[in-house]
């Protein structure tokens, strides 16, 4: 930032030519809560969470499965499931164009991804939403990733992660992305009977078809921190209502209140929290300390 | 104009008005009318059938709502015997939205759930605009557990804006109620046959509608959201509902051609509202017709049919 723009107020400068909200590929991340400016590689050390505030910052698929996962073994699973849009979908943009941008702007092919490793050398699936994918909508691709997943989870009897951040359903792919919520369930009512652990991780935001489906059915769930969690968005409420929302309402916090989920955990801790449950969840034996 | 009439059916109702008047006049005085009457009617029919033979999605998506279409508990009344409504979830109160209970068809058991809408502006309010609460669905998924423990088929009836999007809802857990309907109507133990009879609206309508034969009315719709929603989000503006209604594919023609839905139940000219009796009748068989052949089904054959037809949505959206 140059001394002229630390000398006008912040009005200007976020909305003028020169201000932008955040700094990107800079040495510097503002927090969206606190506004605390950071240094990039502490706030990457400390895993995305504010130093100053705690405040969870949003971070992409790959990265939550990397701070999940032992560095190896790593396997993808269905990694070039691409979707083909036979509706040809179109509203002020072709789905078609809109999926050629998120892929680009991703590096993925679409909203979800999964892979098989272990965490603390005990094997696992874990699948992860993109949300910077077409806000994490659960398309068909989607949908047949996870299944896979667990099916995978069935096939060798292991345990099933899933880290939730979506919108919801993807409108582009109209009444099929609706059924992927019948689908996705379907396999995890079946990995249920068969006794095999699956743990939902709730994070900011899990909405809609997403929430309303498989990131609800978790044997155990776990949100972290003030992560936007929910059927309806919060502006729908609010046109249907017509009032505005208590402070916090919908937020993880709310969640653990009103018995919608387990537990909430700090990103930093959501490895070792996970870990302990499972080993509960497969009877193995701890070793006494 | 005619409020209980769409604009585009406005031609129709004119025409029907004349009709009435004529009739009363032909009553009232000497002048016999009956041919005039007759060319009326006739002329009616066919301007009916131009209009409804060329209907657009967005036409449908109103019919879908039509103020007098008829609403789950009409058809109750006219298709099964010995209605016994059951309600309540047990374990906050009853919502009204949803109504369920124990009825028998020609003399068969089964159970009953559908989605209640209100005719009137105070019936309305009571039924919430048929947008269930949690409670709701789980007064639902009780109904259906219940079903399962005394081998009664599972007919439910779909006919919703979409689960109902308020503090008290979310409060009470909307996603988890509508996640663990799917869940556990994924392999309830007992035929599910599902019928959209008006608007089948996203999750809403699906946390009643996971089944072995999903059938729908002519004129009825079943989308991932209305298309207000859809124009709002992604025309950004709520003038693109017809476009967006197009695009989505929501008409049961349609979505049989996508292989969606099993069957498309005929409704009578004009609509289900135009003749509900002949509505409930064509139900009807089609109730009888795929309770038979689900009924020829081991319990087990039926779960394993369900689960792969589960699996198989949207298998050809995408490649490797």
């Amino acid at each position: 930032m140059s001394w002229f723009e630390m000398l006008l107020p912040p009005k200007i400068k976020t909305s003028g030519s020169f201000g932008k909200k955040d700094i990107p590929e800079g040495l510097w991340k503002k927090c969206p809560a606190c506004s605390a400016v950071l240094y990039r590689a502490e706030l990457e050390r400390n895993l995305d969470v504010c130093p100053k505030c705690g405040h969870h910052l949003r971070i992409g698929a790959r990265r939550r499965l990397d701070i999940l996962l032992d560095e190896s073994p790593r396997e993808e699973i269905a990694s070039s499931l691409k979707a083909t849009d036979p509706l040809k979908f179109r509203d002020l943009k072709k789905y078609r164009d809109r999926l050629s941008e998120a892929q680009k702007r991703t590096n993925e092919l679409d909203a979800l991804v999964v892979i098989k490793g272990e965490l603390k050398g005990d094997p696992i699936v874990a699948a992860a939403f993109e949300f910077e994918f077409m806000g994490g909508s659960m398309g068909t691709v989607v949908g047949e990733k996870f299944l896979r997943a667990a099916d995978l989870c069935m096939e060798q009897d292991i345990p099933l992660i899933c880290i939730s951040a979506s919108g919801g359903a993807r409108m582009q792919e109209a009444l099929f992305s609706l059924m992927q919520m019948a689908k996705t369930s379907a396999v995890l009512r079946r990995m249920s009977h068969r006794g095999i652990p699956f743990i939902s991780v709730l994070t900011d935001p899990t909405m809609g078809g997403v929430s309303a489906s498989l990131a609800m059915l978790g044997d155990v769930i776990i949100a972290e921190p003030m992560a936007l969690i929910g059927f309806a968005g919060p502006r729908v409420i609010e046109q249907t209502v017509r009032e505005t929302l208590p402070e916090g309402f919908q937020r993880s916090e709310f969640l653990v209140e009103t018995g919608a989920i387990d537990l909430i955990a700090d990103r930093r801790d959501l490895r070792e929290a996970i870990a302990s449950i499972l080993g509960i969840l497969s009877g193995k034996k701890a070793a006494v300390s | 104009m005619n409020l209980n009439f769409l604009d585009f059916e406005q031609p129709i109702a004119e025409l029907e008005a004349k009709i009435d008047e004529l009739r009363h006049v032909g009553i009232t005085s000497d002048v016999s009318l009956t041919d005039e009457v007759a060319r009326l009617h006739s002329k009616s029919i066919k301007l009916t059938e131009s209009i409804f033979s060329s209907l657009t999605s967005w036409q449908v998506s109103q019919l879908a709502r039509h103020p007098q279409r008829p609403y789950t508990l009409e058809y109750i009344d006219r298709i099964f015997t010995g209605f016994q409504e059951l309600r309540g979830d047990r374990m906050f109160a009853d919502d009204s939205a949803i109504v369920g209970g124990l009825a028998r068809l020609e003399g068969r058991p089964v159970m009953v759930i559908g989605h209640q809408k209100g005719r009137d502006t105070k019936e309305k309010v009571y039924r919430n605009f048929g947008m269930p609460r949690p409670e709701g669905y789980r007064k639902a998924m009780r109904l259906m557990e219940m079903a399962e423990r005394f081998h009664l088929p599972l007919l439910t009836f779909i006919d919703t804006p979409g689960a109902y999007p308020g503090v008290d809802a979310e409060k009470r857990g909307q996603s988890e109620a509508i996640a663990r309907n799917l869940f556990v109507m994924s392999d309830l133990k007992t035929p599910i046959i599902s019928t959209v009879i008006g608007e089948g609206g996203s999750g809403g309508a699906l946390a009643i509608g996971v089944c072995d034969r999903l059938l729908m009315f002519q004129y009825s719709t079943y989308s991932v959201i209305s298309p207000e929603g859809c124009s709002t989000i992604l025309w950004k503006s709520a003038d693109n509902a017809a476009d967006a209604a197009e695009v989505m594919g929501l008409t049961a023609q349609r979505l049989r051609d996508l292989g969606l839905i099993d069957e498309i139940i005929e409704e009578p000219l004009g609509g289900a509202h135009r003749d509900v009796d002949l509505a409930a009748e064509n139900l009807r068989k089609a109730l009888l017709k795929n309770l038979d052949t689900l009924g020829a089904m081991t319990i087990p054959e039926l779960q394993e049919k369900r689960y792969h037809r589960l699996r198989q949505y949207g298998v050809d959206n995408f490649q490797e």
